[in-house]
């Protein structure tokens, strides 16, 4: 996981650029899942612990579609060669799919039932993967993933149109997101995510909503894992791990402010510079820290959440509040972590 | 002599918001007390405020000549003061013995003995005392639910609404106990919605509007007030409704 | 045919690891309130800390009959049970009463459960590496029982212990004042306070006895599979299923769950390819709630 950023030695000019092309290019990515993440979690209060299955489903759906037929060496469906947009799109949409379906059921219910159906699903897409003949290419998994504007430069040129694409697709995002969350629309799923009883009593079918921000969150993250397949060139099953996927995107929205969208995209550069940074320091620490430099990092990112979650809540860009909360608690910060609202129903 | 219970200048309410302002009532030993009033006048708040279950913003409070203003529920409740909330007053998954003993939690001894003391007052408990409580009646829920609250041996004991969602001879029958109780020597300070049923057995009322108290009789006085009882009674036909 | 039933045993013994694991889950979903996503990396912390006494300081003793550990397994197990207790402790301490006093909603509560098992995992790894481990190396071979069926006498234990906890359980919450406190708590909270509970002990002692029942499931799983750094994330579905399948805070439930949950995965080799038994607690999970989200025996959440 930690291959998606290159890690040269930084002593030279070119070695610092290109390790901090690859690393914008990489956080862009992020960006994109924490603004979907930010629209179940942080405006509607639905709580998604399966961002990676969905990230998967976008990735290996968009590879398969766009691979060349399979070979002898290759064993795997489809393999339909198409153009590589169309690929997106469709990862894109089979990741809505597996929301519908991981949603229709769940979302009616508690908010924490969603989270304890989301923790498997990852584990279960891989596993399938893994095991089914035939399906794609098991644990070796896939090569040679066409990338998007190929012939548009050389070679190693490549990684600036690779920059270019991901973050014309996170403004693309953003825009949506932003027009999404400032829409009508935006501000039923907040005030469900405020006071469900309210919500209900205007008429409001809530479930319908939280549905409706769910698989279009899956969506854009299944969309982000397309991308993601096609800057990579192979993906396997253990490129997708729940650390990397789920509880990284969960700390940068965290970390950045759930419930506003710049907050969101604060938190994937914050975050992402540390968790990709710390291993290039790896030669500076001394021998003890070093050699656990990785598992430092992830007790890092553990404190990060609960201290966050203790004193900062609202993350670092706190979301205004719009309207008064009735019942407030003072300092308890605003946005999605905001007490007025968090309750076991549905 | 001295009250039992003195709350001075109370305030208090949810969050931010205000709801009671600055009141102040009394209840002395052995007597029962009304608190009535509109809907929203913050009957249950100041009750709730009082019992330790919610903090009281400014003022104080005293039971036997201690301070308690700062006590919560657990630590009223070792003093003599107990309370009974309006709605989910029991464990729906323990059975009626195992409420009890709840109530009895604070008891270092003697609680099975006490448990059976309890059911007696209240026969239709006594009969099935491993019944589970989710299963009980309206009525049956709320003799347990004051049943809980004798367990220690109160002094005081408050009530938010006990005769709420009754029958009329429901009503009837725990207003009974309620006397019953008192003759025990145990003071009761309630809330009620059905305010005539209830000052008739009081010794004294207040009544409580829009968080604050406007009015202080004896029970007999407040019922024959005519005032009050065109606001709150019914009694003549202008007058909202009890 | 035959096989169909070695499934079932095999499948009752995970069943009853999971359902031992759940117990422990349901209990503080019950009083907590909040889903625990620590869960299953404190499982693999108290699978890893008995390690240190069979393992690190090879106190291994001599063997128990057939048993594939030896008498060194009862001190492991009492370290690995306070230990985790300890944790759940410490964790409620600077964590999750804060976050209480602060009013924070049960989802909060969740992701700081989360953050707190990263933390746990990252530790075990450092601790103790990346490498499998075992707490014994021998093999335990397993008996013949009639029908040609087969048995180690490690999965009798397993099994036999489970059973044990249960009743021990049962008889904590309904013979004693403490469970029945706890009970109560896990019914109404604010009702317990105001009946003269002190419900922040209640909440103590029940992160305790679940870090146990916790603990005790981990070295249950680690004497019949190899020790993992990483395992404590792949117990938490089928603990969860188990948990929801009986209704959260009744531990019965979980216990029965469980074995649901640990007899169906593996019955259902027979019919699917095994790479997707991962996803048969998943697809329990999904049916119960749709049928009937309070669970079997109901919940009380």
């Amino acid at each position: 996981m930690d291959l998606l950023v290159e890690l040269p030695p930084l002593i030279t000019f070119v070695g610092g650029v290109n390790w901090t092309v690859g690393f914008l290019t990489t956080v862009g990515i992020f960006a994109i899942v924490a603004l979907a993440l930010n629209l179940q979690w942080g405006y509607t209060g639905v709580f998604n612990f399966g961002i990676v299955a969905f990230f998967m489903v976008g990735a290996y759906t968009s590879a398969l579609l766009t691979l060349e037929r399979p070979g002898d060496f290759e064993n795997h469906i489809l393999g339909l060669e198409w153009p590589v947009p169309l690929g997106w799109i469709a990862g894109s949409l089979a990741a809505g799919v597996l929301a519908l379906l991981i949603g229709l059921p769940t979302l009616r219910l508690r908010r924490d039932f969603l989270a304890i159906a989301t923790i498997g699903v990852a584990t279960i897409l891989r596993s399938a993967v893994n095991s089914t003949e035939g399906l794609a290419n098991r644990g070796a998994g896939l090569i040679g993933i066409p990338r998007f504007l190929d012939g548009l430069v050389d070679g190693a040129d490549y990684r600036w149109v690779m920059l270019g694409i991901v973050l014309t697709m996170l403004a693309f995002v953003y825009v949506v997101m932003a027009a999404a969350t400032a829409s009508p629309w935006g501000r039923v799923l907040r005030g469900i995510r405020d006071n469900e009883d309210t919500a209900m009593a205007a008429g409001k079918h809530t479930t319908v909503f939280r549905v409706q921000s769910f698989v279009l969150g899956g969506m854009v993250m299944g969309l982000a894992g397309a991308i993601f397949a096609h800057r990579q060139g192979a993906i396997s099953p253990t490129g997708f791990s729940d650390l990397f996927g789920t509880f990284l995107v969960w700390t940068m929205l965290i970390v950045g402010g759930s419930g506003n969208n710049r907050g969101a995209v604060l938190g994937a550069l914050a975050v992402g510079f540390f968790w990709f940074g710390t291993p290039l320091i790896q030669e500076d620490l001394p021998d003890f820290l070093g050699t656990r430099v990785f598992q430092l990092r992830e007790i890092a990112i553990g404190v990060l959440i609960i201290v966050f979650l203790l004193t900062r809540p609202g993350g670092l860009l706190e979301e205004e509040p719009r309207v008064s909360r009735f019942v407030p608690k003072p300092g308890s910060g605003s946005g999605a972590f905001n007490t007025a609202h968090e309750e076991g129903g549905p | 002599m001295t009250p039992l219970l003195e709350a001075v200048d109370v305030t208090t309410g949810y969050g931010e918001l205000e709801i009671v302002h600055r009141v102040s009532i009394q209840t002395e030993p052995g007597e029962i007390v009304t608190i009535i009033g509109p809907n929203g006048a913050g009957k249950s708040t100041l009750l709730k405020a009082i019992a330790g279950v919610l903090p009281k913003f400014s003022g104080n409070v005293s039971f036997d000549g201690r301070d308690v203003t700062k006590l919560n529920a657990p630590k009223m409740v070792a003093l003599g003061a107990s309370f009974v909330p309006q709605t989910d007053n029991v464990f729906p998954s323990l059975s009626i013995r195992e409420n009890l003993e709840m109530g009895g939690y604070q008891r270092t001894s003697g609680t099975s003995a006490r448990v059976a003391e309890v059911l007696r007052m209240f026969p239709e408990l006594e009969r099935r005392p491993g019944e589970q409580a989710s299963n009980l009646s309206g009525g049956q829920r709320q003799a347990l639910a004051i049943g809980r609250a004798l367990m220690l041996d109160p002094r005081l004991l408050m009530l938010d609404e006990p005769t709420a969602a009754l029958s009329p001879v429901m009503r009837e029958e725990i207003f009974d106990r309620v006397e019953e109780i008192r003759d025990r020597g145990v003071a009761v300070l309630m809330v009620e919605q059905n305010a005539k049923e209830a000052l008739a057995r009081s010794d004294r009322g207040y009544v409580l509007v829009a968080g604050e108290r406007v009015l202080e009789q004896s029970g007999e006085e407040m019922l024959n007030n005519a005032d009050v009882g065109r606001l709150f009674l019914g009694l003549e036909p202008a007058g909202r409704g009890a | 045919m035959i096989d169909f039933v070695q499934l079932i045993i095999i499948g009752t013994i995970v069943g009853s690891i999971i359902g031992l694991g759940a117990m422990g889950l349901t209990l503080s979903y019950g009083v907590m309130k909040f889903a625990n996503f620590a869960h299953g990396d404190s499982m693999a912390l108290g699978m890893f800390l008995a390690f240190i006494v069979v393992g690190d300081l090879g106190w291994a003793g001599s063997d128990i009959g057939r048993l594939s550990f030896g008498w060194g397994m009862i001190p492991a197990l009492g370290l690995a049970m306070i230990g985790v207790a300890l944790l759940n402790i410490s964790a409620d301490r600077t964590i999750y009463r804060r976050l209480r006093r602060r009013g924070a909603g049960i989802i909060t509560m969740a992701i700081a459960s989360l953050g707190l098992a990263i933390i746990v995992r990252a530790v075990i790894q450092i601790v103790w590496g990346s490498a499998p481990l075992r707490y014994s190396t021998g093999i335990n071979p397993a008996l013949t029982l009639p029908g040609d069926l087969k048995a180690k006498p490690d999965q009798f234990f397993i099994v036999g212990l489970t059973l044990v906890v249960a009743f021990g359980l049962y008889l904590l919450l309904y013979r004693t004042r403490l469970g029945k406190a706890m009970r109560a708590t896990s019914d109404n909270p604010e009702l317990a306070e105001i009946a003269g509970i002190d419900t922040e002990r209640i909440r103590m002692s029940t992160w305790a006895v679940a870090g146990a029942l916790t603990a005790l499931a981990g070295v249950m799983f680690g004497i019949q599979a190899q020790l993992q750094f990483n395992a404590g994330f792949e117990f938490l579905l089928p603990m969860f299923a188990a948990t929801i399948l009986g209704g959260i805070g009744n531990p019965w439930g979980a216990l029965t769950g469980g074995l649901i949950v640990g007899i169906t995965q593996e019955t259902s080799t027979e019919w699917i390819d095994a790479g997707l038994k991962p996803g048969v607690p998943f697809v329990l999970l999904i049916g119960i709630l749709l049928i009937r989200p309070r669970g079997i025996f109901g919940s009380t959440v």
